[in-house]
This record gives structure tokens, sequence and C-alpha cells, in this order.
């Protein structure tokens, strides 16, 4: 759909950037786009926040930005970056948990929690759907996400860990 | 390299923008944060007290990035090869805010601050330039480190400082996930084999001395109330909550005397000079290279 007005289209021009660690995730998906305007002197103004810290993919992410303004004919750009409130996994909209799955990366599991929570929530594995899978390291490729693998198929995947 | 980022696809951005300083892209030296880039919107630079105290634990946070670093490649399984690679960036992460929030106070960015002080002007304490010893070692350590910054964070997300207290919420989450880590493995070496519980006893006795640090107050907090917290408050849950691990581990606190430790007055063990040779070398050799 063709956004109408001009915030619309800002919007749309951002959420084309995708994270470079995990390409079918437009930032917006992910939920790091925080805001995009422009402003009176006709510099957009774009807002994002990191997953993690010390993500490096959060570099990648502003020149990409950058780039797809200048290209849509935007010639001034500048991507801040805020920090609160601080991000979380549940601000990945439903579709990108559904592209992270098909992806093969099994997308987070539940909402985040705060405290003790003794049960653990099955984690499914992007490949064969089977529930009978097991972590194998909390900390995977990159920080956002565990290694896991699966009992049924044998294959092992990532996990897009909660972060609450 | 320096100078070579001619014909870079971003560079027009610097025209259009107006100088490199601002560009979007990444082109200050060493990718370094603007200070605007972690500091909440409208907010004002840091109090020369609030600046000190973010440098207080930007250097922990950074010393303990560079040793941890050390363990990339040489982990004792390729698991925990990646979870320390994954603390390590981590931490990075929280002294890159945290040194930018300071360095705003005072016109200098993180690189400045992380490469171009001396030994003596480093704040950090004498835990995280420790020596990484063998796999206990960097375990208590951690665990220390860990329970300490989960308690230090989480009190801070109160701080009237809204920037230290962004920063802390960002931080908190990902320490979350470190404690539970060298919880873990607290207690499988605790519970393991009688060498694992053996080397576990040793490291705690060994990184004690250097725990009391930790909760030295000073009176720099004295210019920062509701800014900073006064880390004597923090001592009494750190020992309830390591004292209650240890029980469950089969280990026990150890009795051993603290050592006099004055990391935060610039005073250092030998070993931070070493760190720090390391991590500066590049910079201060080629001044203002971006890569």
């Amino acid at each position: 759909m063709t956004p109408t007005t001009a915030t619309g289209r800002l919007h749309e021009i951002a959420s084309r950037v995708t994270d470079p660690e995990i390409p079918v995730l437009t930032i917006a998906d992910l939920g790091i786009l925080r805001d995009v305007a422009q402003g009176g002197d006709g510099t957009v103004v774009v807002t994002i926040t990191p997953t993690y810290s010390g993500c490096p993919a959060m570099d990648a992410i502003r020149q990409d930005l950058e780039k797809e303004f200048t290209e849509a004919g935007y010639e001034r750009v500048r991507v801040d970056l805020v920090l609160s409130p601080a991000w979380s996994t549940d601000w990945i909209t439903d579709e990108g948990k559904a592209k992270l799955e098909e992806y093969g990366i099994a997308p987070p599991t539940g909402k985040g929690h705060r405290g003790t929570v003794t049960l653990g929530m099955t984690v499914k594995c992007p490949h064969c759907h089977s529930l009978n899978t097991r972590e194998l390291s909390r900390f995977g490729s990159t920080s956002c996400k565990a290694l896991y693998s699966c009992r049924d198929c044998l294959e092992p995947f990532d996990y897009f860990k909660v972060l609450s | 390299m320096s100078g070579t980022s001619t014909g870079h696809a971003a560079d027009h951005s610097l025209d259009s923008y107006g100088d490199a300083a601002a560009s979007a892209t990444r082109v200050t030296p060493g990718n370094a944060l603007r200070p605007e880039d972690i500091v909440l919107q409208d907010t004002a630079p840091a109090s020369e007290a609030a600046a000190q105290y973010a440098l207080r634990l930007g250097d922990d946070a950074l010393v303990y990035a560079q040793r941890m670093a050390h363990w990339v490649s040489r982990a004792p399984e390729l698991e925990e090869d990646v979870a320390l690679g994954n603390i390590t960036l981590d931490q990075l992460g929280h002294a890159r805010s945290f040194l930018t929030y300071a360095g705003k106070a005072w016109g200098k960015t993180e690189d400045d601050l992380a490469y171009f002080r001396e030994e003596e002007e480093f704040t950090s304490v004498h835990l995280v330039e420790q020596p990484n010893g063998d796999f206990a070692e960097t375990t208590v350590r951690g665990l220390f480190l860990a329970i300490y910054q989960h308690l230090l964070y989480t009190r801070l997300l109160d701080s009237a400082d809204e920037t230290l207290a962004a920063i802390s919420a960002k931080a908190l989450k990902e320490v979350d996930y470190h404690l539970e880590h060298f919880e873990m493995w607290t207690l499988r070496l605790g519970l393991g084999t009688d060498e694992s519980a053996r080397r576990m006893r040793v490291a705690l006795d060994k990184l004690w001395p250097y725990v009391d640090e930790l909760f030295t107050d000073e009176p720099l907090y004295d210019e920062l109330e509701g800014v900073a917290v006064r880390p004597s408050t923090l001592r009494a849950d750190w020992d309830a909550r390591l004292g209650e691990l240890l029980e469950r581990a089969g280990l026990a606190v150890p009795q051993v005397p603290y050592a006099m430790c004055h990391g935060r007055r610039g005073e250092h063990s030998e070993h931070l000079g070493y760190i720090l040779a390391e991590m500066q070398v590049l910079a201060r050799k080629h001044p203002g290279a971006t890569w």
C-alpha cells in the first residue's frame, strides 16, 4: 500500500532498512525504529534504539538509513540513538516473529519477565516445529541469540532470546 | 585507516549535513559515539560530579572488557568462547555509553578517554585488572562483578540523572544474563569434581582481597545524592546473594584479609599498565585513524 502522508512515506523508507545479521527483518519489525520525522530545515531525523549495548549492527543500520534516505532524495539525514526506554523483545512485531521462524531462527518465546521464573518455556524448532529441543548455550552467534538444537530433526538452530 | 575514506559511498553525506562530526555515518575517529548518541533528548551534559561518577562506571566496564577479551579463542569449549565474547561485548557497550556521557561534560569523546588517558587517570577498581587466571578465577571474578553490577544498575534505575538511569536500564537487561551465566558455572564447578571445587576455593581466596574496594564510599558521592548509589549500601545485598549461592555450590565465603586498593584515585597494580599498553597502542601510534 502506498503511504499517503509525508510521515507515512518517511516511515516506509526507514522500514526498508534491514538488520545486517538477519536480513529478513526490517528495523521496524525488530522494534528498534523509534521515530522518523522531518524538521523545519528539511533534515530527516531517524531515531533508533540498540538491541544490546555493544551490538555492532547499529553502525551498519545507521549507514543504511542514511543511504536509503539519500537515494530517496532527502539531502539531510540524521540518525539519533536513544537508550530509554530500553528495547525489549516484546517490541518485535508478530510479522517479525513469523519472518524469524521462516528464516530458521526461533522467535522469542512468550513475553519478557522480571524476577524468578522457574518454569522454562519450550522453544519450538524452526525447521521441523518439534517442541523437543534443548539449549546448548545461552549465548549464540550474536548477542541477541542463544544456541539450541532439536532432538527430533537433530538440526542446531538459533533462538532469538527474550530480553525483558 | 586514517584518511583513506576518500571515495567511500558515505562521503557525500559530509557535504549534505555540514561536517564530519555531525554526519549520520560513522566517520568520527575510531567510530566514536557522539555524545548526543547516547544522551536523551534535551538533557544537559553531566555535572562535573556526575561525569566523574560515569567515568568510574565506564572504566570498570572498559578494563573488564579488555581483560576478558583475552578469553576469545581460549575458552574451554566453543559455547563458552561465544558466551565470554558476548559478555565482553556487552561490557564494552556499557563502557562506551558511560564514557561518552562522561566525556560530554569535558568536550571529549569515548576514544579520547579510552585511548589517551594515562594509567593514573583510570578510576577502575583493582578487581577488573586482575589477571584472568584459570577458568575458575574468571568465573569467580565474573560472579563478583555481575552481582555487584546487577545490584548497582537496579538501584541506578531511580537515578535523578536520566542518562545514567537509561544506560543502567539497558545494561541491567544484559547483566541479568551475565549473572545467570556465572552463577551456573559456580554451581557446576563447585559441585563438579574435587579438582574443579578445589580450583574454585583457590580462586575465591585469590580474588576476595579485591572485593572491599567495590563498596568503598568516597567524598564524591556526597555531591551526588539521588544521582549515584553509595557503594557501601550495596554490600549487605551483595553478601547475601553471594553467600546463598556459594552455599548451594558447596563453597564457603573466604576468610582472607582485604587488600589496600585505591583504583578510584588512580593508584593501580602493575597489571593495568600492560592492559592499557595493549589497548592504547594503535590509537596512540596512529592518532585519528579510522578503519
